[in-house]
């Protein structure tokens, strides 16, 4: 009878759609951004990092970059600490995305220092020569809107002061994208936790040998040389033409663990076998 | 009984406008396949790949695939009512409405002005005009059903109301935003809530515009173009009301992993795999529909795209809840391997029902036979061999990608860094835009045999065709 009775068809319709709506739609705004996620730690953004991250939401970046790290073994090891619901209850709207054509960046805040970033927005290909990422050299030119920015804070609710807005004057697109990028994932101190005690003592299993000189340079080629220069000669990272103050079992802890407020990220991700191939690269080549 | 004037009119200049769009749709697509492989192919600001790919998505769904559900809605409304449309006047105001917010929109994400949220990108006085054109849409839809000549409505009609009425509901939801400016506002959720509620809106939109619509033209056209009756009237009330209640609970899971709470998830996935019965239960009521009908396959071109587009509709509904396993998810989640599914879905069942419907159209909207079979028939080979070309190198692809993503050393170390796993992707990203440039000859050619059909040009073999038949 249904079938023939329009209305009652369209009722019966929208109430067979809510009830599925209600339960996993409606239902979760119990439980999500509730006391129950908070984390103390989790501040908003600063009127520059939120209208970085309006750049970056004007620029589709969220088209190839993911921002979630999910609690699998790999995943957790490539981008650092898996994601909490409460490091995400002043973004609005989410930015998880759906596809990694490049990395994750929910953890990317204080992976890189700043002119990391700079460089890279400029020409991704300076410093990844096969990425396909496109430049962004151009956010340069567009200066920031204080007004504008003041009104986006407000709308927001977000705390701000008259200085962080004047102090807005001078600054780009580009500088906001980077502060942005460096906001991201350090809501919770996951690097300092993620950072390895090495227990006993550290023994270089190679002793210069030549192949493994040879395997290091490779290594450095593909992870270092786009901040310490192809011939180490430095750009962003210090040069490192003279290791001879360093002993071994330091500089690869160096590398392994990388120096958290300095800009080294840390490779532990490479392995050990390689960290040491590193380091014997460093200080054993000819 | 008088016959019922019907408005074809209307339908013939919403099958062109979608088909317009829907050209757009798939130049854009692959200008953006060609910046995956060649990133000096980006022309900021305007024409960057972030910009191109909402553009790319926005036409295909909202230009090429909305178009053609109000085209062959509104002709199908008249058909199974027996009667014309309630109001044409409002129809040709939902027929401007819809041109000026698929350009409107074409503009505004060029100029950047997005919400970011996929498939919902457009800001908010789009938003506003959306919900102007769909209001009118339902108004006259449901008002042609309260006035129709036939008692009974048919099973099209169910699906055609469960979408009114769900795309409403779900677009009026994700909407909700708190405006800066004229083109900038911030989602009224935030975070985890934001997530949860834009992919309720998300996997459902794509199960009330781009299954329920094209269940409700498959259902029509497939007796109308073998003229036999649908196999079993209780399998597709059951199909229908099953698939309209499930639906709803499995948005969540494009989200497993996230921080969205796991029962939500739980449920996701559960609800997902259970969604197989009714998808297949429209699969199968479409085959044994064709019992003792198969030989159409070869004579009736219209049959061809309809079995093939209910066939890819059927390894659609399996492979969704296959991906919707946490397991198997935590696999292929973000590589290549998605865009590959919903590429079967708009390529493979989508857009195949809809060139059906637009053929089966033809004499009706252009008064009269299609100029070339034989060019109906290539387009048919051309877009099936694009869209596999497409889709099956990037399945590939994500299997590929995703073991490098997890391969280990045996000290626990990660064996690829990202770049390394990124670069195997080219040869695969080429065979992508070939298959998308084959695709795209096929649709040039339907539109070519549209064109000379209503320039009136009549081939050889159509007047052949005719004499036949005479």
């Amino acid at each position: 009878m249904w079938e023939k009775k329009p209305v009652l068809f369209l009722l019966l319709a929208t109430g067979a759609i809510l009830v599925g709506t209600i339960v996993t739609m409606i239902l979760p705004f119990a439980w999500v951004n509730t006391e129950h996620d908070r984390i103390e730690t989790v501040t908003p953004y600063t009127a520059l990092e939120q209208e970085g991250r309006d750049v970056y939401i004007r620029e589709g970046c969220n088209n190839c970059h993911s921002q979630t790290v999910r609690p699998l073994v790999a995943e957790v090891l490539r981008y650092g600490d898996y994601s909490k619901s409460g490091e995400f209850v002043y973004d609005r709207p989410f930015l998880w995305g759906s596809r990694r054509t490049g990395p994750d960046l929910a953890r990317i805040g204080g992976k890189y220092p700043d002119e990391w970033h700079y460089k890279h927005m400029d020409s991704p290909r300076s410093m990844v020569p096969k990425t396909n990422m496109p430049d962004y050299k151009w956010l340069r030119d567009n200066a920031l809107d204080p007004e504008m920015i003041r009104r986006k804070m407000a709308v927001l609710g977000f705390p701000y002061t008259g200085e962080e807005i004047e102090a807005l004057a001078g600054k780009n697109e580009m500088d906001a994208i980077v502060a942005y990028m460096q906001k991201l994932g350090t809501g919770i101190p996951w690097r300092e936790a993620a950072t390895t005690e090495i227990v006993g003592e550290l023994k270089n299993p190679f002793m210069g040998d030549p192949a493994a000189v040879a395997a290091g340079r490779q290594v450095y080629l593909d992870n270092c040389a786009a901040c310490h220069a192809e011939d180490l000669s430095g750009d962003i990272g210090p040069e490192l033409t003279d290791m001879s103050a360093y002993d071994e079992a330091f500089l690869y802890e160096i590398i392994y663990n990388g120096i958290t407020d300095g800009g080294m990220p840390a490779f532990s991700t490479l392995g050990s076998k390689k960290v040491w191939q590193l380091v014997n690269y460093l200080m054993y080549r000819e | 009984m008088d016959k019922p004037e019907y408005n074809y009119a209307i339908v013939r200049s919403f099958v062109n406008w979608s088909i317009l769009w829907g050209l757009v749709a798939i130049l854009v697509g692959v200008i953006a396949s060609f910046q995956m492989i060649n990133p000096d192919l980006n022309f900021p600001p305007y024409l960057t790949f972030g910009r191109l790919r909402p553009l790319h998505t926005n036409a295909g769904l909202y230009g090429w695939g909305v178009g053609t559900i109000f085209a062959m809605f509104l002709f199908i409304v008249q058909r199974l009512c027996k009667t014309g449309l309630w109001s044409d006047k409002l129809a040709t105001f939902q027929l401007w409405m819809f041109n000026a917010t698929i350009i409107a929109a074409a503009v505004t994400l060029l100029l950047g002005y997005t919400t970011s949220k996929e498939y919902h990108e457009l800001e908010w006085p789009l938003d506003v005009m959306v919900v102007i054109l769909w209001v009118a849409f339902a108004i006259n839809i449901i008002m042609t059903i309260m006035k129709r000549r036939e008692e009974q409505m048919y099973i099209s009609l169910w699906y055609m109301m469960a979408s009114i009425i769900g795309v409403a509901v779900l677009y009026l939801v994700n909407s909700a935003a708190v405006p800066v400016s004229l083109f900038k506002s911030y989602s009224a959720y935030a975070g985890t809530n934001d997530a949860n509620v834009h992919w309720w809106f998300a996997h459902n939109a794509v199960a009330m515009a781009f299954t329920a619509p094209p269940l409700a033209m498959f259902y029509y056209f497939l007796p109308k173009s073998t003229g036999v009756a649908i196999y079993s009237h209780r399998l597709s009330i059951v199909a229908f009301w099953s698939l309209v209640f499930m639906y709803l609970w499995t948005g969540a899971h494009h989200l497993l992993w996230t921080p969205v709470p796991d029962w939500i998830q739980t449920l996701a996935m559960a609800f997902s795999v259970m969604l197989i019965a009714p998808s297949w239960g429209s699969v199968i009521n479409g085959y044994l529909s064709m019992n003792g009908q198969w030989h159409q396959m070869r004579e009736n071109y219209l049959v061809k795209f309809l079995i093939l587009g209910i066939t890819f509709y059927g390894l659609q509904t399996l492979q969704g809840p296959m991906q919707s396993i946490r397991t198997f998810s935590a696999f292929i989640h973000y590589t290549d391997w998605v865009p590959a599914h919903i590429h079967m879905g708009t390529m493979g069942w989508v857009s195949m029902i809809g060139f059906a419907g637009i053929y089966y159209l033809v004499p009706k909207i252009y008064g009269r036979e299609l100029y070339s079979i034989p060019l109906a028939n290539m387009h048919f080979w051309l877009v099936l061999i694009g869209q596999l070309l497409w889709t099956i190198p990037l399945w590939v692809a994500g299997v590929l990608q995703a073991g490098m993503w997890n391969a280990m050393n045996d000290d626990g170390s990660l064996t690829y860094t990202f770049m390394e796993t990124m670069v195997e992707m080219y040869p695969y990203w080429w065979a992508r835009s070939i298959g998308g440039i084959i695709f795209m000859v096929g649709v040039i050619i339907f539109i070519y045999n549209l064109i000379l059909t209503a320039r009136g040009g009549t081939s050889s073999t159509a007047a052949i065709a005719a004499e036949g038949r005479a």
